[in-house]
């Protein structure tokens, strides 16, 4: 009997799904698919509450170690890890709903809240650095807001070559810088068209081809987008007088329309004891 | 430094470089030297009590709202004091003291430490 290709396509898919059986979780649907594995929606029946399963093509690797060590509001908490009776590995995590974050600027969110989401991720991504761990995927694929706003950094440490190209350092070896090089790239990938000069400095720096050129680490970066959000002058870049002036401006409108005020009140006073 | 702090030297400044401005009215430079000690002394007072506000109330709005009735206040208690060839200048006085007080309140609000956290509507 000759089958169909539509019912191969569906026996293989079949076949590939995770038996979850000698688990506390039952199969929803799948949900993404990584460099290392893929990624489900699960119910846990003991806690009756919903999860995301991620069955990895391999035998368990530090993954879920790695992640579990990162206890951080912005990284998805690992709930159990185990090997399934085919002898994959997999861990059960928070399920996270909301949006992707390339999906998520298609609200075109205004600017603050761009760079609200970027502080978080940036934070995160601090955090981990001081415990050792490299993002090494850093992309906009793998940050989820939350439907309350909540940022959610995922996919941690998979191999380097799997990093997107369009956010992996050219660096040999990969390090801290190579994240900050990533945060660039992400940074980059946040801002609109219309985003200040300043900004894109910020980018070119934690872009720069030459790992030293950039920001040592996350907070040097974060710090400069704090400048920024005070209205300061960012490090990143050396701003031409009038662009100072216009940030004096900006940063000083209450006070300025203040003295001006006096100035005119000054002078009309003046002219009308005189006149 | 403290906003009461901030108040006061910013008051004396500003308050010494309004009178200062009498400079201006030649008919005023003969009492310059006690328009600048009155002016700077109506400046201190109000910064000091526009401070006091800051550190209470940490909105801008209201400060500069504050410092403007205040500075309004102690111009007209000055310009009613004063004669100048038998009237009240409280034009004079008042509407420069008005925007003075404006500008100290919001130099508080800004600068300084602020006091236990009550803000008031931006």
């Amino acid at each position: 009997m000759d089958l169909s290709d539509s019912v191969l396509d569906h026996l293989r898919h079949v076949a590939a799904l995770p038996d979850l059986s000698g688990t506390r979780y039952e199969l929803e649907s799948e949900i993404g698919r990584g460099g290392m594995g893929v990624v489900y929606a699960a119910r846990d029946r003991q806690l009756d509450r919903r999860v995301a399963l991620k069955v990895l093509d391999c035998a368990l690797a530090g993954e879920a170690q790695l992640i579990a060590r990162l206890e951080h509001p912005a990284i998805v908490p690992i709930y159990e890890t185990g090997t399934l009776p085919d002898d994959r590995a997999f861990y059960a995590m928070k399920l996270v709903t909301g949006a992707r974050l390339d999906h998520y600027l298609q609200g075109s969110p205004p600017l603050a809240e761009r760079l609200r989401v970027f502080r978080r991720v940036s934070e995160a991504l601090a955090f981990a650095h001081t415990r050792g761990a490299l993002h090494r995927d850093l992309k906009p694929q793998n940050v989820m807001v939350g439907q309350f706003g909540e940022v959610y950094v995922m996919d941690w440490g998979v191999d380097a070559v799997a990093g997107t190209p369009a956010f992996r350092a050219p660096d040999a070896q990969l390090d801290q810088r190579s994240d900050i090089y990533a945060l660039g790239a992400l940074l980059q990938f946040l801002l609109p068209a219309s985003a200040p000069l300043a900004l894109r400095a910020v980018v070119a720096k934690a872009m720069s081809k030459d790992p030293n050129a950039r920001y040592p680490d996350a907070p040097e970066l974060l710090a400069d987008i704090g400048r920024f959000e005070q209205g300061l002058a960012v490090e990143a870049w050396s701003e031409p007088l009038w662009h100072r002036l216009r940030r004096f401006g900006s940063r000083n409108a209450v006070l300025l329309w203040l003295l001006a005020a006096y100035t005119i009140v000054k002078l009309l006073l003046f002219f009308l004891r005189h006149s | 430094m403290k906003k009461i702090l901030v108040g006061l030297v910013f008051g004396l400044v500003l308050g010494a470089v309004d009178g200062a401005t009498a400079w201006f009215y030649p008919e005023a430079r003969s009492m310059l030297t006690g328009i600048l000690v009155g002016s700077s002394i109506k400046g201190m007072v109000v910064g000091i009590l526009t401070g006091w506000f800051a550190h209470k109330v940490q909105s801008t709005g209201w400060g500069i709202v504050v410092g403007s009735a205040i500075g309004l206040l102690f111009a007209f208690l000055v310009a009613a004091m004063d004669t100048v060839n038998g009237r009240h200048p409280y034009l004079e006085i008042m509407l420069p003291g008005f925007v003075v007080g404006a500008i100290i309140g919001f130099v508080t609000q800004k600068l300084g430490m602020p006091g236990p956290a009550k803000s008031g509507a931006q």
